[in-house]
């Protein structure tokens, strides 16, 4: 694998070198094994550079050369979240937990819960249920590139959720994942979940920034769906220019499980967002939906895999994206249908407006099928707003600017009607007006209860241009 | 109402309208018949704003005003309203908000406050049940996955909905069934006041014996080729248009 020249590397593995324990101290042996293999995989691989093919349009090296701090000091738990951060949705029962610069900072978590459910840091669940920690932990994700070993090997905290066997989790959890710092920083964060056989988890995980400073945040998350689980998962990332955001996300589904995931990318600097669904039993049903608004420099890629293991199975891809300025957006979904997953479906489709000639939309499907018995199709577009929808619109006595703006909103809306969360949707339908009209900019706050932003910095998608 | 002087128009150099000439008058229903592909759908288009043809010669002027100076938006606040032949379908936006947005500029336009949601929904449901429109059909996404005959019977609600005074219905009556022919001819009668005009752009006499027009026009070979009472339209069904163009040549 390519690496990428940068002092970050060197700085990684020179504070190993001087601090072995920097971000082993605390954890279990099993632990502490596992990181070593890791940074052993960091340092032959280093951070990809975009000479490899799955990073071919993403180059990280401009993000990456800047003098980070690397944060090992664990933050003292229960800051008072609430003060921190207000992030509550009218009507919407979350339970909130802040992940803040890589460390879980909420005073509680849930590990007492009549049902056997367990909220909690990854630090300390693999001290406390170590049972369920070890069995899962390191077992989806694939260090298939640097990033995902650097995150492997020097991981500050992360949450971790456990479902047990016929729970269905009825309040949706929400991370919250902030980086508060007056310093550029550079944070690992890992996450685990496991969800037992016909267990029921509902996760919204948001990133978004507090501070204006260049920081990186690189996630890696694990999870495991059981036999007839049903997981949603939603992303909602509105970060800062500054921010550079890389996510991996390995999920692995038993038999006749179901899991929607929502990926919705509002604001950010550089946002590379990696899903992996195996679909490792037979009658798994996996919808891979996203989302993506960028304009001014903004860079977004989701690169997604689905693994087609066993027949049987359903997958559905769906990413729209709309670009603006000289914003690029990457776009490459991968099916791998197996030899033995016959009676697979496997669809993907990803639709893009290209509002200006600067931006740039790169699509890449890619269907590899070993089976015979099979339905498999992929679509791409790269188009501009539809000249007879706005007519129609106009010659109801609708202006040109709001006709756009109907349209560009209902080109979304493909996506945004698979929320299953009703009060999720209607927050995102709120949203992403806003975020159409120029109104929503990675404001002081998250981005879900955000109301009145100070636009310190205004993201308009400019709607004269296209 | 409308007059339209010589109107030539072509698109990407193929000239379709050659200098044609139509006075419409205050409360007057005009049908525009003709074969396929001489203009009829160009003409709608011309006098809606549709920015895809070259207007080289001539003009139109409605109720006082160059109409062809007039972007489209306010062609469509001044009152003229488009029955398209095709509806376009707009996923993720509903019908209310959409007659919501285009109320609200309307309105805008000539000063007038926006309505408040009460008086909207009131108004909203008034309109509704002129079309025999269900109340589902109001809360689905405009055109979305809509039959070809609810599709036209949006077309007349939101025509209800706008109240026009001068409303263009462009082959409404395809694709409609006997049922569905006779509610949307229903609709817009009932919309008919003594001042507003109405053009009806048709095939065939059929949808003529529900909308009765005053005067019927054969729109040949980019002109009006000849004008008659609505006789006009019955004497067509029995001896087609090759008897006008006959007519033309002599």
């Amino acid at each position: 694998m390519k690496k990428i020249e940068t002092k970050l590397y060197d700085d990684f593995l020179e504070l190993f070198r001087i601090n072995p324990k920097a971000f082993s101290h605390g954890n279990s042996n099993f632990v502490k094994q596992q990181r070593e293999l890791s940074r052993q995989n960091f340092e032959a691989n280093g951070f990809p550079s975009n000479k490899n093919e799955n990073w071919r349009k993403t180059d990280l090296s401009k993000a990456l050369n800047n003098n980070y701090i690397i944060d090992y000091q664990e933050i003292e738990r229960g800051k008072e979240t609430k003060s921190l951060f207000e992030c509550e949705i009218i009507d919407f029962d979350t339970k909130l937990f802040t992940i803040l610069n890589g460390w879980w900072a909420s005073n509680t978590d849930l590990t007492s819960n009549s049902q056997g459910v367990i909220i909690s840091s990854m630090r300390k669940a693999q001290l406390d249920f170590p049972e369920i920690f070890d069995k899962y932990y390191g077992k989806v994700a694939k260090e298939e590139n640097g990033l995902i070993s650097l995150n492997c090997a020097f991981y500050t905290d992360g949450y971790f959720i456990y479902i047990p066997d016929n729970v269905e989790f009825t309040q949706t959890i929400q991370i919250v994942n902030l980086i508060e710092s007056q310093s550029k920083l550079f944070s690992n964060t890992r996450n685990l979940v496991v969800m037992g056989r016909n267990s029921k988890l509902k996760l919204v995980h948001c990133d978004d920034s507090l501070s204006r400073v260049d920081s990186v945040v690189n996630s890696v998350t694990e999870i495991i769906v059981g036999d007839g689980a049903n997981l949603d998962f939603y992303k909602l990332q509105n970060k800062d220019e500054h921010s550079t955001v890389l996510t991996s996300n390995f999920i692995e589904q038993g038999a006749n499980s179901q899991t929607n995931s929502n990926t919705i990318t509002l604001n950010g600097g550089l946002i590379r967002n990696h899903i992996d669904v195996k679909l490792a039993g037979k009658g798994g049903n996996a919808n891979v939906f996203g989302l993506y608004l960028v304009d001014k420099t903004q860079f977004v890629d989701n690169h997604i895999f689905v693994d087609h293991a066993m027949p049987n199975c359903t997958s559905r891809q769906l990413f729209k994206g709309i670009a603006d300025d000289n914003a690029k957006a990457v776009f490459s979904g991968h099916i791998l249908v197996r030899q033995d997953a016959q009676k697979t479906e496997a669809y993907q489709n990803n639709n893009n407006i290209q509002l200006t000639d600067t931006a740039g939309i790169f699509t890449h499907p890619f269907l590899e099928i070993f089976a015979d018995d099979v339905k498999c199709s992929h679509g791409a577009t790269v188009g501009q707003l539809d000249n007879d929808a706005l007519f129609y619109m106009m010659q109801r006595g609708i202006c040109e600017r709001t006709a756009k703006m109907l349209l560009m909103f209902s080109f979304t809306q493909q996506v945004i009607e698979h929320i299953q969360l009703s009060k999720l949707r209607e927050r995102i339908v709120h949203l992403v007006t806003r975020r159409l009209k120029g109104e929503l900019a990675s404001c002081e706050n998250c981005a879900l209860s955000c109301e009145n932003p100070n636009s310190v910095m205004t993201f308009e998608i400019d709607m004269e241009k296209v | 109402m409308l007059e339209i002087k010589n109107l030539h128009v072509s698109i990407q150099g193929k000239e379709i309208l050659k200098g044609l000439n139509l006075k419409i008058g205050f409360g007057e229903v005009h049908a525009i018949m003709g074969p396929n592909g001489t203009g009829k759908s160009t003409l709608a288009n011309v006098i809606t704003g549709r920015d895809l043809y070259d207007i080289t010669e001539g003009e139109i002027i409605y109720k006082g005003k160059n109409l062809l100076a007039m972007p489209i938006e306010d062609r469509a606040r001044e009152g003229i309203f488009l029955s398209f032949q095709y509806p376009v379908e707009i996923p993720g936006v509903s019908i209310t908000n959409f007659m919501r947005a285009s109320l609200d500029e309307i309105r805008q336009y000539k000063g007038l406050p926006p309505m408040a949601a009460g008086e909207f929904l009131k108004y909203f449901n008034e309109k509704k049940n002129l079309v025999e429109m269900t109340a589902n059909l109001a809360k689905r996404s405009v055109n979305e996955g809509f039959s070809g005959g609810e599709k036209k019977k949006n077309e007349i609600f939101q025509m209800a909905m706008l109240n026009p005074d001068l409303a263009i219905l462009d082959e409404t009556d395809s694709g409609l069934d006997i049922d569905a022919l006779r509610i949307v001819a229903q609709g817009v009668n009932k919309l008919k006041r003594a001042d507003n005009s109405t053009i009806v752009i048709t095939h065939y006499q059929r949808l003529l014996d529900y909308i009765v027009p005053d005067f019927v026009h054969v729109l040949y070979d980019g002109i009006i080729m000849k004008t008659g009472g609505k006789e006009l339209a019955l004497e067509l069904e029995e001896k087609g248009y090759d008897w006008i163009k006959d007519q033309g040549k002599a």
